[in-house]
């Protein structure tokens, strides 16, 4: 079948996808956009994590089908169109929250989606947004760093 | 295989008496999996995500009606007030990406022992309204669960909505798993007072074939308020009754060992919920009877 949906503000189309493929499947080998990674195919890992008409979800999860005529952002629409990385973005790299940057994109994205609603999260908020996404590596401490420096550049900025 | 996408509510129902084997599809996070894994290969995906009404919520003077797909991170952040069990359930729910699109009409489609919402809609004594092209129907909860991973829908039935009281009074939810997040309940329990009608109501999660409730529990508690006047007075519940509660709703369950749990631990946990969450509502009940939905969750 025919997929036709909005991504990172562009209209895309895929073709030939099969009826129980992922979003996550459609993105990665149809169109290009490896940044959502593909660790469990089972939800558990948030490594896939896209926003749907702007809410985060597991692309995993999402059949393509289901994507039909809506908007999914994912972590390539972060970066600015020259390539200048996003303040979270930003603030991963300076906050050393990136090892091998495998659950990187999800939680970026994740974490892009908490700021927008909520500026300045306590760790609580932090927490809680994040919990559907694991590090393998396990570098968590940092991973909070970074969602805190970018809050904190953010506040400043304002 | 075939990817079915009905724009309304009467093309889902023809659509799903055409194909009766046809597969619903909401927030996908358990039918995903399956496909993902190849667990499952249906003839037909029935898309549900187009069908705006079963993401919305009507609230009556008395009950509320949920649409099947409302995603859990609406109910907690909606129906605190009117639904605080259904509410705290869902907070126990995966992580909040599943939450943003695993709905109640999935968890009763799926029917799984395990599932959160199910203890919730035992204790707020629940109906789910089964819709086909032959007609419409309330199936009260008490009879939805049929057995292991089984419910009551006839093949060309699909749930629009459950329908719900609106709290009377406090409720809680409580489950017990190896973190906070993420976490299939090792065992749940569900409580809801109904000072309106003086009748206590429970649900038992993951500690039976199907859920559950201590009915045996909720009969003796409700007794023991009644005859204490405890209902009128607030007094606290005497901790000899509290007690028996906890062994009564431990004996309702019918646990098993496996990899999360051994059926004991399941029992002993069962009791220690029961003990606290009543704690809890009552405590709610004695101090701010109209204030519920508190956030605490063991
Ligand atoms: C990582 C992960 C963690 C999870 N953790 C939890 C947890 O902590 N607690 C918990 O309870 N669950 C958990 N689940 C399971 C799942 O998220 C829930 O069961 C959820 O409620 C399913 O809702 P859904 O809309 O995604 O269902 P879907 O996957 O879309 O459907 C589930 C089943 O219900 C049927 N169905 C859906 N809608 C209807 C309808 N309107 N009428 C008839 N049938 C219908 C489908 O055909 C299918 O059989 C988890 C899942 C994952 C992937
Ligand atoms: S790949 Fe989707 S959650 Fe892990
Ligand atoms: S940086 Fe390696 S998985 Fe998180």
């Amino acid at each position: 079948m025919r997929v036709s949906f909005t991504v990172n503000g562009r209209p895309q189309e895929a073709d030939d996808v099969w009826e129980g493929e992922s979003l996550l499947y459609v993105l990665r080998e149809r169109l290009g956009l490896p940044g959502s990674k593909n660790a469990c195919e089972q939800g558990e890992c948030g490594s896939c994590t896209v926003r749907l008409d702007g809410v985060p979800v597991c692309s995993c999860l999402v059949a393509a089908g289901q994507a039909q005529d809506r908007r999914v952002d994912t972590v390539e629409g972060l970066a600015g169109e020259g390539g200048e990385l996003s303040p979270i973005q930003q603030a991963f790299v300076d906050a050393g929250a990136v090892q091998c940057g495998f659950c990187t994109p999800g939680l970026l994205v994740a974490a892009d989606e908490l700021l927008e609603h909520n500026p300045s999260p306590s760790d609580g908020d932090i927490r809680e947004a994040l919990s559907g996404n694991l590090c393998r590596c396990t570098g968590y401490e940092k991973i909070l760093d970074a969602v805190r420096l970018a809050a904190a550049r953010t506040g400043q900025a304002v | 295989m075939e990817f079915l996408r009905p724009a309304s509510w009467q093309e889902a129902l023809a659509a799903k008496a055409e194909h009766p084997s046809a597969v619903p599809i909401a927030g996908g996070t358990d039918v995903m999996v399956e496909i993902n894994f190849d667990h499952r290969r249906p003839d037909h995906l029935l898309d549900l995500n187009r069908i705006g009404e079963l993401e919305e919520w009507e609230t009556g003077e008395d009950t509320v009606r949920l649409g099947a797909s409302v995603p859990y991170s609406k109910i907690m952040a909606g129906l605190r007030r009117e639904l605080p069990g259904l509410a705290l359930a869902s907070h126990t729910v995966a992580s909040p990406q599943i939450r943003n699109r695993g709905g109640v009409g999935g968890n009763l489609g799926t029917a799984s022992p395990a599932g959160d919402a199910h203890p919730a809609l035992l204790a707020g004594g629940a109906a789910v309204e089964a819709e086909s092209v032959r007609g419409s129907r309330l199936i009260p909860i008490d009879d939805f669960y049929t057995g292991v991973k089984r419910n009551a829908l006839a093949p060309d039935e699909l749930i629009r909505a459950v329908h719900l009281k609106k709290a009377s009074g406090p409720q809680q939810f409580s489950k017990v798993g190896t973190r906070n997040a993420m976490v299939i309940a090792v065992c749940a329990f569900g409580i809801a007072l109904h000072p309106d009608t003086r009748t206590v109501r429970t649900g038992i999660g993951s500690a039976a074939p199907t859920p559950v409730r201590a009915r045996t529990a909720e009969e003796f508690l409700a007794a023991a308020l009644d005859e204490a006047g405890l209902w009128e007075s607030r007094k606290a519940v005497p901790p000899a009754v509290a007690k028996q509660f906890a062994v009564l709703v431990a004996a309702a369950a019918n646990p098993i060992d496996d990899v999360r749990g051994t059926a004991a631990y399941r029992r002993h946990a069962l009791g220690v919920m029961a003990r606290r969450t009543l704690g809890w509502t009552w405590e709610q009940y004695r101090g701010h009877g109209s204030e519920q939905g508190s956030t605490s969750c063991a």
